[in-house]
């Protein structure tokens, strides 16, 4: 066997089929160009598509988009209106929603994926209720949240309130934020787990000190996601009892979760329903709003997960 | 080694939970705090003494009037706090009928089982018009034959029997050209859409399903100045803002072509499309609360008819807004609109309203 050499196998191979093999390697090179260029033909055309959106927002919304702008409560003059008071209650509901799923989320996906024995029957009834309720239209959500947080924990949540809008949205995001901590965590590989197990550490250790600090970065993007599925709901929010028009701001204390509120997709939507063209304008400038509150909420994110990376290395 | 582990893991069972229960106990005692966050705002008022706040949620229709009002309210009265929501008419009176808001807007009279659900919960309400809407037929200005329609017309057009049925203009009247009707309207879940079916087709939403049906009244724009053989229906103001790209059809209810108008809505003869709007305010919170009703005078004040134009819409003519105002001096309660009425007519409010005690039980 080792007396045969490369060559001597080649020419034992039969003619036919080396012929194929060197008539199929353009043929093959030629589908690998068309699949690259389908590709980005796939991703030029999103982004294209995205450009003109942008483009058209920019071209309408720029020209009222000013301190006064961001600084006035909404008003019936559009000259007079602002964006005040429902920029501060989306960013209100982003706080509160990420505080409240990180800890929840993370945790179960933690939970499900370590420590849990993926066959007990809990587990597998947990993980069918999370993949079916990442499935169920957000209405539903809103639904849910004016029975459990508007009126039957009325006490807790002061009716239709910031901390009613945020468990509800927190309640819509978490199937997201569990499935992407549970993907992050398996991407983590094994062997590290049993590493450090076989070295006498208890599963909080390994879980604390290795594989979540790898899987954080992955956890974060799932944030990230989830978070920006939040920001633009609607629907579940005008369910819910969130109102259009408030000229005041939560207080800056405890007081201020049970306070009503308002949110940016509510108030475009509001404006973009008015007959007059000039609230249409005012809708694109509040659309810019929403995008670069949008954008630096993932920037936040980004630079968290980039921080964390370096300080494994 | 196994019981090691176990304890970890109910230490970290443990620690969730005591997370959840620290993340509720501070919810919960926000509950404390509130009343007193509210109360320093009763002194501290700078423009008038009125304090408190006055929810406002209903139609979004009605909706602009009530921002307007709201803003220039707390303009005058900076203790009180105004806020309005667009649930829509029903939503909005689900919401009044449990207490949860002082004033209902509403662009069609309160139904039976609404002011039953409010009569069992105790909640007394007053009925107050506050402005005038003209539904608007609406052609392409190329269109140069459909000028005046009968409301037979209309209802040949719109009627559910004329699914799949009328499709081309001539079919509606003889004269017309040999046209293709393309038909654009509201949502089923407008207000706009229960009054015109009720007005044209004679029931509430009974209308044909095969046209282009949209929430946005902007979306109707567009389609109808796109479409030279395009019909369609929305409020006043969407047309006004679109006076280039669109013409407004005149309406023949029995007398003769009118066209809508301020005018021709204030001396009733645009009918049967011009529509009151309303306001429906909680009786209770009238008697005991001064911004209350403070506010619905606001609301009814002459000087104030300047922003409901300036909204789109049309004010009252002078003499119903006194009657409504009476309405809520005198504590007039219920609906002027009987079980069945049809005719919105805005006559009774001149009548009644001023009576005081005639006040129709909303049975």
């Amino acid at each position: 066997m080792t007396a045969h050499e490369p060559s001597l196998l080649g020419n034992n191979l039969p003619d036919p089929q080396e012929k194929r093999f060197d008539l199929n390697l353009s043929g093959r090179y030629r589908l690998d160009k068309i699949f690259a260029i389908a590709t980005l033909i796939a991703t030029i055309s999103g982004v294209v598509v995205l450009l003109l959106l942008l483009f058209d927002i920019l071209s309408d919304g720029l020209q009222f988009l000013n301190w006064n702008f961001l600084s006035s409560y909404p008003s019936r003059s559009p000259e007079r209106a602002g964006i005040l008071s429902p920029l501060v209650g989306t960013v209100w509901l982003l706080v509160l929603t990420a505080l409240i799923t990180f800890p929840l989320g993370v945790g179960a996906g933690i939970f499900l994926e370590e420590f849990s024995s993926p066959d007990s029957w809990y587990a597998k009834l947990v993980e069918i209720n999370i993949n079916n309720l990442a499935a169920v239209p957000s209405i539903i959500y809103g639904l849910l949240g004016l029975q459990v947080f508007v009126r039957i924990l009325v006490g807790i949540t002061g009716g239709r309130s910031v901390l009613a809008g945020a468990l509800t949205l927190s309640l819509l995001v978490l199937p997201i934020v569990i499935v992407s901590t549970r993907e992050a965590l398996r991407a983590v590989s094994s062997s590290l787990r049993q590493g450090g197990l076989a070295l006498g550490a208890t599963r909080w250790q390994v879980v604390r000190e290795h594989v979540f600090p790898l899987a954080l970065p992955g956890i974060l993007t799932g944030m990230i996601l989830a978070l920006s599925r939040a920001i633009g709901e609607t629907a579940p929010l005008i369910t819910l009892g969130a109102l259009t028009f408030i000229a005041f701001l939560p207080p800056l204390s405890p007081a201020g979760l049970q306070s009503s509120f308002t949110a940016l997709p509510i108030q475009i939507y509001n404006w973009v329903s008015r007959p007059q063209v000039d609230f249409h304008n005012l809708a694109a400038s509040g659309i810019i709003v929403l995008m670069v509150v949008l954008l630096l909420m993932n920037t936040t994110a980004i630079l968290l997960r980039n921080r964390f990376q370096k300080t494994r290395i | 080694m196994l019981f090691q582990f176990r304890s970890k893991r109910l230490a970290y069972l443990a620690g969730s939970l005591a997370l959840t229960l620290v993340v509720s106990a501070c919810a919960g005692g926000n509950q404390g705090t509130n009343g007193g966050a509210e109360s320093p705002a009763a002194g501290g008022t700078e423009g008038g003494n009125l304090s408190g706040s006055i929810a406002v949620d209903g139609s979004s229709t009605v909706f602009p009037v009530s921002e307007a009002m709201a803003e220039e309210f707390m303009a005058a009265n900076s203790g009180v706090q105004v806020t309005v929501g667009s649930s829509g008419t029903g939503g909005g009176f689900e919401k009044f009928c449990r207490g949860e808001t002082q004033v209902s807007n509403a662009s069609r009279p309160i139904e039976q089982d609404e002011a039953q659900a409010c009569q069992d919960a105790g909640i007394e309400f007053v009925e107050l018009p506050i402005a005038q809407d003209a539904l608007t037929i609406v052609v392409n200005p190329q269109n140069d034959w459909a000028e005046c329609l009968t409301v037979e017309e209309l209802s040949t057009m719109w009627a559910p029997d004329a699914q799949g049925t009328i499709s081309r203009w001539n079919q509606v009247n003889p004269e017309f050209p040999d046209q293709p009707l393309t038909l654009y309207g509201p949502g089923t879940d407008s207000g706009t859409f229960d009054y015109f079916t009720d007005e044209i087709n004679g029931e509430e939403g009974a209308s044909r399903g095969d046209y282009t049906a949209s929430e946005d009244d902007n979306v109707i724009v567009q389609g109808v100045s796109n479409d030279p053989n395009a019909l369609g229906y929305f409020g006043f103001a969407y047309y006004e803002e679109n006076q280039d790209a669109l013409k407004a059809v005149q309406i023949d209810g029995g007398e003769g072509c009118v066209a809508p108008s301020a005018e021709t809505v204030l001396d009733s003869t645009y009918t049967p499309l011009s529509r009151p709007l309303f306001i429906y305010i909680s009786q209770n919170a009238i008697e005991e609360r001064p911004e209350v009703q403070a506010f619905a005078e606001f609301y009814l004040s002459q000087d104030n008819a300047s922003l409901v134009e300036e909204v789109g819409y049309i004010p009252l003519s002078d003499e119903l807004y006194q009657a409504a105002l009476a309405r809520v001096q005198n504590d007039v309660t219920g609906s002027v609109f009987g079980a069945g009425a049809t005719d919105y007519s805005l006559a009774d409010f001149a009548e009644q309203g001023a009576g005081g005690g005639a006040s129709p039980s909303p049975q």
